[in-house]
């Protein structure tokens, strides 16, 4: 299945827009993904293997925290997942 | 059904002149002299005056909303007019809240424009925005956007929201009181400098007015109370690849801020939700454990032998336009080659404005290098204060 990557984090997976992967679970398509890219590991995940809550994950359009079985959800080839950062463009005066 | 006395006294009147101006929304159904007088009765915030406030301003105005409040502190820099397109070359250094104000007056005459000139604030966010039916959110950093989302939240006023990056956007209506807000979709920021700014990453100049322009959409439909406006929808919109789709947005029942058992009731401390330090008052010559060198300091230990590595952290195509002649390993790619460094020499860590090389300088630190330097101010203050003939981006 085919899982868009925001643009903040192409970066991380050789500047693609999307990665294909094989799975039968929403978890198990993240847990290829960041196999095949572990840069991109820290991103989603904290320390404590929680996905980050700036980030959120779509199952087709559908918000995956909303689904009844969450990561469990089982997934086809022709679904998709896309991963939506949270963005604010414009010029980030932050600390430094 | 009310009388006609009850009639007038809800809703404004429209002069002669008006009615000649609003003709073509006149002539639309779903708008009419109905339509048109609720949006002169409407109030209607923009909170910034920058690349989403620009279109958002100009249509509301256009449009024939009655009053505009406008909240921007910033002044008109030359790098703004690539898509602030309500300023103008002669406005560069002019608080925007003035330029703008001024374009959109000679727009439409009849509209009521409120400058609140002043950064949003926690402390005065809840008396702004009570003035005003609506808020349409175009700022550009995470702290406001969660202090105008709970605020709006708390004041039960509309957020007609978007926001951009690079060539992609987002857009949304939150804080209504079915729908979600913000925090439903975001319950919390990103880390400081994880997503980075217009400045460092870059913006195609027409990506705020295609969203901008959304915005001012979803404000006067939820004005006249017609067509979907985008609450409970996530519009996304790639503008390179002109593709727009759209996501399921939930109401979070468990939301601190717009659940059924809020736990935010008042305004918090948003820098700090974001997790940024305030900035300490002196020029810090050390940040976060890294040593701050400037252009000047830098110049003078090479001229004088110094046996320094400098390394550039930008991307290639920045190091195109301009460069200090120092090897470049773009940030991304530092982590896969940090073996090409000499832990045992003195580095000094540059970028564009010294907020990526700080991170580079970090993480090079927390490997196992002792003697790292940040450039504070990165290659434009190197233009500013050392080399005057390099170009600044």
């Amino acid at each position: 299945m085919k899982i868009f990557i925001p643009t903040p984090l192409r970066v991380y997976v050789n500047k693609q827009d999307a990665v294909q992967v094989n799975a039968n679970t929403v978890g198990e398509a993240l847990s290829a993904l960041t196999s095949q890219h572990p840069d991109l590991k820290k991103h989603l995940y904290s320390d404590e293997g929680k996905l980050r809550a700036f980030v959120n994950v779509y199952l087709n359009d559908e918000d995956v925290r909303y689904l009844p079985e969450k990561e469990a959800t089982q997934v086809k080839e022709e679904d998709s997942l896309s991963i939506i950062p949270s963005i604010a463009g414009g010029c980030q005066p932050h600390g430094r | 059904m009310p009388t006609l006395t009850e009639e007038a006294v809800a809703q404004p009147q429209l002069t002669n002149e008006e009615i000649a101006r609003y003709s073509r929304h006149l002539l639309l159904p779903e708008v009419g002299l109905e339509g048109q007088k609720k949006l002169k009765a409407a109030k209607v915030l923009c909170v910034g005056a920058g690349g989403l406030g620009a279109p958002l301003a100009y249509y509301l105005a256009a449009a024939g909303i009655g009053t505009l409040g406008l909240v921007d502190f910033d002044k008109v820099d030359e790098s703004n007019l690539q898509r602030q397109i309500i300023h103008s070359t002669k406005d560069v250094g002019r608080p925007k809240i003035d330029s703008a104000a001024e374009k959109l007056q000679a727009l439409n005459p009849y509209m009521k424009i409120v400058k609140h000139e002043t950064m949003l604030t926690s402390t005065n966010a809840l008396d702004i925005i009570k003035e005003y039916d609506i808020v349409a959110d175009g700022t550009d950093n995470f702290p406001t956007r969660y202090l105008v989302n709970d605020a709006c939240v708390l004041s039960g006023k509309p957020n007609a929201y978007a926001s951009i990056f690079r060539f992609e956007g987002q857009a949304s209506v939150f804080a209504t009181e079915e729908g979600p807000c913000y925090r439903c979709l975001y319950p919390e920021p990103p880390p400081p400098g994880l997503v980075p700014s217009c400045a460092e990453g870059g913006v195609l100049g027409i990506l705020p007015g295609l969203l901008g322009v959304i915005q001012a959409t979803e404000v006067i439909k939820l004005i006249l109370g017609k067509g979907d406006p985008l609450i409970g929808r996530l519009l996304l919109v790639d503008s390179l690849g002109m593709k727009f789709r759209e996501l399921k947005l939930r109401k979070n029942a468990d939301c601190p801020v717009c659940g059924t058992h809020p736990t935010v009731t008042k305004l918090i401390d948003y820098q700090q939700f974001c997790g940024i330090h305030p900035e300490e008052p002196k020029a810090a010559t050390v940040q976060n454990g890294i040593p701050q060198i400037t252009p000047k300091e830098l110049k003078q230990r090479l001229d004088s032998g110094e046996n320094i590595f400098v390394l550039d952290v930008r991307e290639p195509h920045e190091y195109q336009i301009v460069n200090i002649g120092a090897p470049l390993i773009p940030l991304g790619e530092l982590p896969n080659r940090v073996n090409e460094l000499d832990p045992n020499r003195e580095i000094v860590v540059h970028c564009k404005s010294g907020v990526r090389s700080q991170r580079a300088a970090e993480f090079l630190q927390k490997s196992g290098f002792r003697n790292v330097s940040n450039l504070a101010g990165g290659i434009l203050a190197w233009a500013t204060d050392v080399d005057p003939k390099l170009p600044k981006y």
